[in-house]
């Protein structure tokens, strides 16, 4: 009966049925030498890193004086504005041509596919050059003979890159607005409707504010490449974060140290919107039992 | 007595399947009718048709004295746009199966919101009215409380006060307690017979036999797309002529 009970390893001292107190032993941990391997490997190559940044070819005295310089944090500010308006505008077409993919009409539906087919494949970067360069094939836009303005003078870096990055992430945003629509009941659309509402009012009121819950996370997602992406628009000359550093090290060749100044602001920025992104997703979470 | 309801030969098709043959039916104001029958034998697809949930495809219907989703212009019978069906919907109210609450609203937010989105009554007469018909339900003190913080028999009540709210001519019910826990569908079956004894008109499809003999006018046994036999309450749960009600009444009460 007693052998039964003995821990492992202690042989015939161990406790026995009647004296079953453990706290006096030394409790030996399971030896993982393979982390401890990897933990030094990589702390060697961190260092390694380290070391060649602060003997490297780098001023650090000049990251941190191009870090708040003028140029760049007017920069920064336009790349959070433009990511803004282009999410903010994305946003709109993205729930427009969600619910006109699920149309019944199927003239609507194929406009949607359309849509999402054309900006989905093709690059990002030849949309932005296309918006940009439209004077080539419209050299002047308005209603004829009514109103009419020359293309070149319309279609200035900031509304390349607003239509260029709003209209492409449209594309995007429709489908996973289209996936949360399609993740509420269709109970919920019907009890809608009982009490009288329209399409448009239950979709609305009732199934969008519970679709949210699945389109929030990737939402917030797209919105932080959207930062990133918002850096394509130099390019097409548009002032944004990176454009500006690059303006800065053409004239003073400081290279690598405008890249850390800019990468800074990149991370700073997508840092703060991660923890806005969370809390966003607590308040759609309402009446689910995660915050019950 | 005025007619709530008409039906006269309908006929509803999902695809070759012939869901519903030859309806006809007639239900006064005022009356409760309940509407018994085997699994898939057409219960709720007739439900949903005088809700406009689903659409005939031939025969006549009529709720409230009106033809339900056409507009009578001298020879010609005119389709109605969504909007004008979804004005017809508001003479019925319907309760379903599984609730269907907006579970990111409170119970307080789930009863105003017809009445102030849809109606565009005031929000200060509409609360009122809504903490009045909670009351009723005897979930007054729940107002404040989402959806899933209920349980399901509190959760239908809510669903009914929901409905009531809208102040229909017509309340539908599509087996309301069959989702329930047994201990639970008493409360909801003592909320349907308070609103019957008010003098709404119901038409309630239901397993709970007793519920139809102590409550309904009249009884409905469907199978199959058609209505077998439709009678006192008494005679059809009782007596039944039909063998295929006697069946379906044995089978339900072991
Ligand atoms: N939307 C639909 N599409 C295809 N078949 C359906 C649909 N709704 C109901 N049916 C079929 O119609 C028949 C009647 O369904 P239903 O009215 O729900 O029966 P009950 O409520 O009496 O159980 C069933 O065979 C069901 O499979
Ligand atoms: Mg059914």
């Amino acid at each position: 009966m007693q052998s039964t009970h003995i821990p492992h390893g202690k042989g015939a001292d161990g406790p026995t049925l009647q004296n079953r107190d453990l706290s006096s032993y030394n409790v030996i941990r399971q030896k993982h030498y393979g982390k401890f391997i990897a933990s030094i490997v990589i702390l060697a190559f961190v260092l390694a890193l380290l070391h060649a940044f602060a003997n490297g070819n780098i001023e650090w005295e000049f990251v941190g004086r191009f870090l708040t310089s003028k140029a760049i944090l007017w920069g920064a500010w336009n790349t959070i504005y433009m990511s803004i308006l282009a999410m903010a505008l994305g946003t709109v077409l993205g729930v427009v041509f969600a619910i006109m993919r699920m149309s019944s009409n199927p003239i609507l539906r194929y406009v949607a596919k359309g849509y999402i087919w054309f900006f989905r494949g093709t690059p990002l970067i030849l949309q932005l050059l296309l918006w940009f360069n439209l004077a080539l094939v419209f050299p002047t836009l308005g209603i004829p003979g009514v109103l009419e303005l020359s293309t070149v003078d319309v279609m200035t870096p900031f509304l390349a890159a607003l239509l260029g990055l709003g209209i492409n992430q449209g594309a995007y945003t429709a489908e996973v607005v289209r996936a949360g629509l399609i993740s509420v009941d269709t109970g919920q659309y019907e009890a809608a409707k009982s009490i009288g509402m329209t399409r448009l009012q239950s979709l609305r009121r009732v199934v969008l504010p519970q679709a949210m819950r699945v389109i929030i996370p990737p939402i917030g997602n797209e919105f932080i490449s959207m930062i990133k992406m918002t850096s394509l628009a130099s390019v097409i000359q548009y002032s944004e974060l990176l454009h500006n550093a690059q303006n800065i090290y053409y004239a003073n060749a400081r290279v690598m140290e405008l890249l850390i100044v800019a990468g800074i602001w990149y991370v700073a920025i997508v840092t703060v919107l991660s923890i806005g992104q969370s809390r966003l997703e607590l308040h759609f979470a309402r009446g689910s039992n995660h915050t019950k | 007595m005025q007619s709530i309801v008409e039906g006269k030969g309908i006929n509803k098709y999902f695809g070759e399947f012939h869901a519903l043959k030859d309806i006809d039916l007639n239900v006064e104001e005022g009356e409760v009718l309940c509407i018994i029958g085997p699994s898939g034998s057409g219960k709720s697809t007739l439900l949903r048709c005088i809700n406009q949930l689903e659409k005939i495809d031939s025969g006549g219907l009529w709720v409230d004295q009106e033809l339900v989703g056409y507009r009578i212009d001298g020879e010609k019978l005119h389709e109605l746009n969504e909007n004008q069906i979804a004005k017809q919907r508001l003479a019925t109210g319907m309760v379903f199966q599984r609730f269907n609450l907006f579970p990111h609203m409170t119970t307080l937010e789930n009863v105003i919101e017809g009445p102030i989105q849809v109606l565009k009554h005031s929000p200060k007469e509409t609360r009122e009215h809504a903490m009045q018909l909670l009351d009723q339900v005897g979930l007054a003190h729940k107002a404040d409380s989402y959806p899933i913080e209920l349980s399901g028999g509190q959760q239908q009540r809510v669903a009914i006060a929901r409905a009531l709210a809208m102040r229909p001519r017509l309340m539908l019910f599509d087996e309301p307690t069959s989702a329930l826990d047994p201990e639970l569908v008493g409360e909801v079956l003592t909320v349907m017979r308070n609103l019957a004894k008010s003098g709404m008109s119901m038409i309630v499809v239901t397993h709970e036999l007793g519920f139809a003999r102590e409550v309904a006018n009249r009884v409905i046994f469907m199978d199959g797309g058609q209505i077998i036999e439709s009678g006192e309450p008494k005679a059809i749960l009782t007596n039944p002529s039909n063998e295929r009600t006697q069946a379906f009444i044995s089978a339900v009460l072991n």
